[in-house]
């Protein structure tokens, strides 16, 4: 009985825990200087078609010290890799050797995928995430909508909340959506630490994002 | 030679390039001044032939790696809803008219083609209103598409992170 009731509260204690860290490492992210070593490893979720281009013009602005790049694209995404290695090729960067690797997990969610195997396929992903994660430790996670943004940010988010390393998480809705968040979008509202959208209207519907008119 | 570049994305939409073929659309497009009509008809069942318009040059094929070629080409642009297509028309600064698909269900990308409609960015119509759009339409009353500024984001980003 004993042995039952202290698993219980140290069941209930841990849970109450948890949920402090991950209150705390979502409300002081944007404390958080990352840049302040005067690098910023970078991991990159490329999607698929639209949100690859819309990232890459992202990246394109970022200075050199975004370094090094850690892109992850979905596994049965053939374009974007390609598109990625001409993107890092022609980016001219005073260090001259370019630093970047591709990366590749299973997609969480394919268009039109229902619900439950959503959920399934997101779990499995997440398998994948967390070791990739846990092992590159970037400073930011940086996404723009493709369903595999979410298990890699929440794997991020783990680091956070275990202690180990504040992982930024940085997300920037399409320019498609202009009246509502994409699912992934509606998701990571709560746990990003900076929530760009595109057009103002939503962001009048959603006051923790940022605004700063077109950026892609 | 004036020319008017059809794109369907990776969609199918038959009833867009069958109405944009038509001997009226035709006539209308040649009235005002285009004799080239470049068809870009992804999955679509239909593929018209080169003389199946007998009043405009016609071409078309299914899929090219890039159709930047045929944008940069094009005096104006017709296209289906979905965004990638209309902001790389916009990007290439064509005039662009949207036909939208009313036998599909709303979707998202409706939202940005409306949205940039209301802005003036681009004309925008169905099917069954193509004719009567091309006969009437003033490509002068468009506003041009500046385009985005990542720079804004990337200096904000150097700020939050202390990247100096």
């Amino acid at each position: 009985m004993t042995v039952l009731l202290g698993t219980v509260v140290a069941v209930v204690l841990i849970s109450v825990l948890f949920i402090i860290r991950l209150f705390i490492v979502v409300k002081t992210g944007w404390k958080h200087k990352a840049g302040s070593r005067g690098s910023v490893a970078a991991l990159v979720v490329a999607g698929s078609g639209g949100h690859t281009t819309e990232i890459l013009r992202l990246m394109e602005s970022l200075s050199a010290a975004y370094t090094p790049r850690h892109y992850v694209i979905a596994d049965t995404d053939r374009m974007s890799e390609e598109k990625i290695c001409s993107f890092e090729s022609s980016k001219q960067h005073s260090d001259s050797e370019s630093q970047f690797t591709i990366y590749r997990i299973p997609r969480s969610r394919e268009v039109h995928q229902s619900w439950t195997s959503s959920v399934l396929s997101t779990l499995t992903a997440l398998c994948y995430s967390l070791p990739l994660v846990f092992r590159l430790r970037p400073d930011m996670v940086l996404c723009n909508g493709p369903g595999t943004c979410v298990p890699l940010c929440v794997a991020g988010l783990l680091l956070g909340i275990l202690g180990m390393k504040k992982v930024l998480i940085v997300y920037v809705e399409s320019i498609c959506r202009v009246e509502t968040l994409s699912l992934t979008g509606k998701i990571l509202y709560f746990i990003s630490d900076y929530f760009f959208v595109q057009w103002s209207s939503l962001r009048d519907k959603y006051p923790k994002s940022i605004f700063l008119g077109r950026i892609v | 030679m004036k020319t008017v570049f059809v794109t369907v994305g990776t969609t199918s939409f038959d009833e867009l390039i069958k109405n944009v073929t038509s001997s009226e659309a035709a006539q209308a497009l040649k009235s005002c001044g285009y004799e080239r009509l470049v068809l870009q008809v992804g999955r679509g069942s239909l593929l018209p032939d080169a003389d199946s318009c007998p009043h405009i040059r016609l071409e078309a094929f299914r899929f090219k790696d890039s159709i930047a070629e045929d944008m940069k080409r094009a005096d104006l642009v017709i296209s289906h809803a979905g965004a990638g297509s209309c902001l790389e028309a916009l990007g290439a600064n064509k005039p662009l008219l949207v036909v939208v698909n009313d036998k599909l269900m709303d979707n998202h990308q409706l939202e940005l083609a409306r949205q940039l409609h209301m802005d003036s960015h681009l004309l925008y119509c169905t099917c069954s209103t193509l004719t009567e759009t091309l006969r009437t339409m003033d490509l002068s009353l468009l506003q041009p598409f500046p385009p985005g500024q990542p720079k804004n984001f990337a200096n904000f980003l150097d700020k939050a992170l202390g990247i100096q």
